[in-house]
This record gives C-alpha cells, structure tokens and sequence, in this order.
C-alpha cells in the first residue's frame, strides 16, 4: 500500500534517502524531533553527537529496526510503512553494520555471508559463495572463511560484518559506531575498508567518534543533540568553525584529550 | 474434613518442618565437610567426596531412603523410624550442599587464596577469615534453592511410613474420602513454607547478579 | 523390619528377579522420556503464552511455574491421581504418572527454554532483520541453535532428575522400576538387597543418559565460542 504511494520520480534526481519530519517516541519520551534528512546517491554522512543524543535511533528507523512515529522515511523512492512488503524491500537495500558486530557465532564466515542472500534474494549456494568470496576478499580475510566469528580478532570479526552486509549488494550502508567496540589496534584496518567502500562511490550514513575519517571521507558532517539535528556542514568548516555552542563544546570534549 | 483433621495435618506439618531442619543442619555440617575435602588438593579426598557427590545425585531420593532405612536395620542398630529418616535427609543434604558449597568455594578468585597465602596465613585461617565468608555470599541463592528442594523431600519419608504432612494427608484422605481437597490442602501447606524460600532465593540471585555486572 | 544381628545377604531373590527388574527399567525410561517430551511440549507452549500480550495468560503461566515448583511432586501426584476421574478421565497409573510427570517438568522446563530465549542477544535478532530475513527465519535460523546450545545442559540434567523422579510414581503403582522391586520386596522380605540392586540400576541409568546427552551435545553444539 505504501509502496503504492511511492511517486517515481527522476532517476538521476531522487535521494537515496529522504526523511521528512521523522519522530520518534518512546512512551513520552521522545527521542527524536523533526528529523529532516536527504541524502543523494553516492554521498558519505557522518553522525556525530554526545551518546543519548538519538543518532543510532536515527539510522536505525531508515531500516526500520525502529519503527518511527511521525513523518516519513523514503529509501530510494520507497516509501518506508509498517507493512512486511516495504520493510522488507528496504532492508534488502540497506546493509547495516553493528558496534557489536552481531556475527552468528554458530555459522562459520562463509556461511554469515551468504546466509541472507540465499535466504533472502533466493540464490543459490554456489552463487552465494562466489559473492561472498568475492567480498571477502575485498575485506581481505578470505583466508578465514571457514572459520567461526569466536575464533577471529575484533577488527576481523568487524570486517567480515560489513563483508556480510555487502553480500546483500546494498545501495546504502549503514554504521552504527563500527570502532567503538574495539581495541586500538584494530581501529584501522576497520576504517581503512571503510574508506575504500566510500572511495567505490557506496552510500554511507555512518554513526562514529573517528573524527579523522570523517575528514577524509564524508561529504557532510551532522552534529545532534537532544534528538534533534543541531548543526551540519562540509567537514572543511564544520571543523573549522561549528556555528553552535553544542558542537563547540563537544568537538572540543572528544578532540581535545 | 473438620478441624479434628486438619488438626492431624498440622502435627504431620510440624514433623516435616522437624525432619527439614534436621536434614538441614546435619547436612550443613557434613556438607561443610564434603565441600572441604572436595576442594582440599588431595586427589584421594576429592575423588571419594567426588564419587559421595555422585552417588548422591545420580540416584532417587527414595532409594537413598530405602537404602539407609534398611541398611541400618542391616546392620543391627534399631532406631526409630524418624531417626532413620532423619540420618537419610542428612546423608543426601551433605552430598548436594557440599556440591554447591564446593562450586561456591571454587567461584572465590584465586587471587583470594593467592593473597592469604602471600600473607603467611595457614589453611584454617585462609578458608575461615579469607575464602569461606566470600563463598558464603555467592553459595546463598542455590543454598536456599536447595532447601526448599529437601522441603519438598521429606514428603517421600511419607512412602517409607514416616508420618509427616504429605502421609497425614493420605491417611486424612483415606479417612475421609475427599482426596482432592485434603491434598489441595496439603500442597498449599507446603507452599505456604517453600513459597517465601524461592522468592527470598530470587531476590538474593537478582541482587548477587546486580552486584557483580 | 529385620534388624537382627547375623543376617545374611541373600541376593539369590534378586538374581532370579533379574529379568523383571530390566524391563522394568525400560518402564522407568519410557515413562521418564515421555515425560520429557510433554515437558518440551508445555515449557514451548508454556513460554509463548508467558511473554504474549495476554495479560491473564501471563498471570495463569506464572502461577502455573510457581505452585509446581514449591510443591512436593508426591502431593502433586496424588492430586492428579484422584483428580483425573472427577473431570471424566479414566486413566491407568502409568499414563497418568506420565502426565504429573509432564507437568512438573514442564514447569522446570518453561524457566529453562525462556532463559535461553533471552540469552540470544537482541543484536543477533537485529542483524537478521537488517538482512532482510523474516522474523520466522530469523528464529529458525539465528535463534534456535544457540537457544538449544544454551539451555542444553540444563534441559539434559532437568531429564536425569525427571528419570529419578520416575521412582516416585511407585506411590500410584505406575510401571516402574522402584514399583516392581516393591513388588518383589514384598514377597521375598530381601529389603536391602532388592533396594541396593535397583539403586545401582539407577545410577547406571542417569550415567548412561548423561553419556549420551554428552555425544549429542559434541556433535551438534560444537562451534566455538569466546
């Protein structure tokens, strides 16, 4: 029904993703407030915020792992409901990457990669695999397919998360704080294969502290507070000079040490 | 049912909470001992606590008591039925409180021990001051866990024709010929005692689970 | 009671009562893993309606565990013993020690399955959503196998005491073991002997299952975990 509702707009001009007056309310809490969002094809978005400021609620209403109760969320031109049928043709566009990783400790690497695609996008085995090899590769940890997620390190078990979502062949990836979890050491080679997704041209929201990357990478920082998106910018100026007193005092707190 | 009757089922109550807390303390203080030798480095003491333990919890509490009840009468010593009964609950008590009590001593860090001993204290010191009181703590949920299992136990002594709360009950209802209402009352007789054990056991758990996240 | 000083042991009586002992140990495992399998079947049931919406579901569930657990199984059989015929059903002591027996376990068994339940992290659920999978896929492919791992040791241990349980469905005459050699018992006056044969039976018994469950578990729940 709601998928009905989505108006083809031209290709080359509709957003990846387009959140209008989102809220979203935890009894009486609320937890975000007129959430206005539009992200093109190919863009990079770093969230950042202090923790309770609703940035992690954020992305994870665009996959509808909230369910959100005001406004409206698109996800390439579909508008996102509370039917089975949207939620699922979103989910199949939107790979999604947890702090905890989340991988299934009783399949081993391969067979958390090709689980959904068969499961989901009904292919079969040996076409999974050789996605999924594919991928791993790209991650570079190809060499531990046939091993269980307890038997690898953070940052491996981290890379082999978004090998996992990248098996879905999504158009947007999502971060919910990939690096907060792991140890120092393996900070980097999680944000190096990061950054060579974005160099690719994928969509990416990414929720994180790493400042350094989102230098690098992102077309456009966003700072939240409170719920509510409070300031955003290139990262050029947004570092250089963030217009709000919040942004100031939090940029200061978690550059300063 | 009249008074008269429930009056009975009182006294049989007043036995099974008799025979419990026999059970209870000899089983405590065995058990102590069970959970000691369990735990003391001694292959041989560990290995026959072990196979006690074992004894105990692979087999029915009723052929415990059957076994001890006839196995005394075996060996010449004739004791009252309550007495028998009494050294069966003690014997099974000691074999699972000294189970819980031995993983209760095991669960202290071994950075306890490690420091009583760098502090030149000897065994008696280490277990009493040091290792039993931290083990006391953590051993207390299931502790009272298993005391309203053995509670619940003591209704078997019933099938060995010791007269306590759940025999009462069947020589009432044989009396009386209304079963279902002499053992609704029974039973809410013995929930009456276990109820307020388990939450007490629930509540102890939640707040040694808080305590230690 | 013969407590005289001198008696012999005569395990003769046991010897020739052997064969009825075995199959009565039969009796007791097939009472035990019926048991069980009702257990399963009110501890699955027993969980979806514990966590449904239903409020007086909830209520009747928690009530259902409570009173079970803080009940003697004695007074529990007994009561379903003589209950069974005043609602219209006739049934022999051993169906209907199989049902005291499901609903005792079951009781144990609603507590284990959903503290498994809960020990599978929300997360997991999540990354199955955000897959794409269905919630139904999600379950019988995410959930299910490190649910069962979680809670197989307790299920498997909750089994061997429902094994030793059994014995106590002696009181109502099921068949069983502890039933037969009161039988015999009663006919030889060998207390001691017929006692401490079937007392070994037992111990075999629940060895033997754990044995088992041990295999089993190996073999199915062996992935690796941190």
């Amino acid at each position: 029904m709601a998928a009905a509702n989505a108006s083809p707009a031209p290709a080359s001009a509709q957003p990846m993703i387009a959140m209008r007056g989102v809220e979203k309310w935890y009894g009486d809490y609320k937890a975000l407030t007129d959430i206005n969002l539009t992200v093109a094809s190919g863009e990079k978005i770093v969230l950042c915020g202090p923790s309770g400021s609703g940035k992690s609620t954020l992305i994870r209403c665009i996959n509808h792992l909230e369910p959100y109760s005001a406004g409206e969320i698109r996800v390439d031109g579909t508008l996102l409901g509370d039917d089975r049928k949207t939620i699922d043709a979103v989910r199949r566009e939107v790979g999604m990457v947890f702090q905890q990783f989340n991988l299934f400790p009783h399949l081993t690497v391969m067979q958390n990669c090709t689980l959904a695609p068969m499961r989901s996008r009904g292919l079969g085995k040996a076409q999974a695999e050789a996605v999924a090899r594919r991928l791993l590769d790209r991650v570079k940890i190809l060499d531990q397919a046939d091993k269980f997620p307890a038997q690898l390190s953070g940052g491996q078990q981290q890379r082999v998360a978004i090998a996992r979502a990248l098996c879905m062949k999504p158009k947007v990836m999502l971060f919910d704080e990939p690096t907060s979890a792991l140890d120092p050491e393996m900070v980097k080679e999680v944000l190096d294969t990061m950054i060579s997704l974005a160099e690719d041209g994928m969509t990416m929201i990414c929720v994180t502290h790493e400042m350094g990357f989102a230098r690098q990478v992102a077309d456009r920082v966003i700072f939240m507070a409170g719920g509510a998106i409070v300031e955003e910018g290139h990262p050029a100026e947004f570092f250089k000079a963030p217009k709000h007193e919040r942004t100031r005092k939090f940029l200061g707190e978690i550059l300063g040490h | 049912m009249g008074w008269n009757e429930f009056a009975f089922l009182l006294r049989g109550l007043q036995w099974t909470v008799a025979l419990s807390l026999v059970g209870f303390i000899g089983g405590g203080v065995f058990g102590l001992a069970v959970a000691l030798a369990r735990t003391s480095g001694q292959p041989l003491l560990e290995r026959v606590t072990a196979g006690y333990i074992g004894l105990f919890q692979g087999t029915p509490l009723l052929m415990q008591l059957f076994v001890v009840y006839y196995g005394l009468a075996l060996i010449g010593l004739k004791l009252d039925a309550w007495v028998a009964v009494s050294i069966g609950f003690t014997l099974h008590a000691s074999a699972f409180l000294g189970e819980i009590w031995r993983g209760s001593i095991q669960a202290v860090p071994r950075g306890q021990t490690e420091a009583a001993n760098a502090l030149s204290l000897h065994y008696v010191s280490r277990m009493k001051d040091v290792v039993l009181p931290q083990a006391f703590r953590i051993s207390l949920p299931a502790t009272v866990g298993f005391l309203v299992q053995l509670i619940k136990g003591t209704s078997l002594a019933a099938i060995v024709g010791f007269t306590e709360l759940a025999r009462a009950g069947n020589i009432v209802s044989n009396q009386t010929f209304k079963p279902l209402l002499v053992f609704a009352v029974v039973g809410a007789l013995y929930f009456v005692m276990c109820w307020p054990l388990s939450l007490y056991g629930a509540h102890l758990e939640r707040r040694f689970a808080a305590a230690s996240r | 009671m013969g407590g005289n000083v001198g008696y012999q042991l005569d395990f003769s009586v046991v010897w020739d009562a052997l064969p009825s002992l075995l199959w009565a140990c039969l009796g007791t495992i097939g009472l035990a893993v019926s048991g069980m399998l009702l257990a399963i079947v009110i501890g699955v049931g027993g969980v979806m309606l514990r966590d449904s919406r239903f409020k007086p579901a909830r209520w009747a569930v928690m009530a259902f565990v409570e009173l079970i657990r803080n009940t003697p199984f004695l007074v529990q059989i007994f009561f379903i013993f003589f209950a069974l015929p005043l609602i219209g059903l006739r049934l022999d002591p051993t169906p209907t020690a199989i049902l005291a027996l499901g609903i005792n376990g079951g009781a144990y068994a609603i507590e284990i399955i959903r503290g498994g339940v809960q020990s599978i992290g929300k997360g997991q659920i999540e990354a199955g959503l955000a897959l794409g999978l269905h919630k139904a896929q999600v379950f019988r492919l995410i959930v299910l196998k490190p649910a069962l791992r979680a809670i197989f040791p307790s299920l498997t241990s909750q089994f061997v005491l429902l094994t030793l349980t059994t014995s106590v469905a002696s009181a109502i005459s099921a068949y069983e073991l502890t039933s037969v050699a009161q039988q015999i018992e009663s006919n030889t006056f060998r207390s001691f002997e017929v006692y401490g044969t079937i007392t070994v039976f037992y111990l075999v018994m629940s060895w033997l299952l754990m044995r088992v469950f041990d295999q089993i578990s190996r073999r199915y729940f062996s992935y690796p975990v941190k």
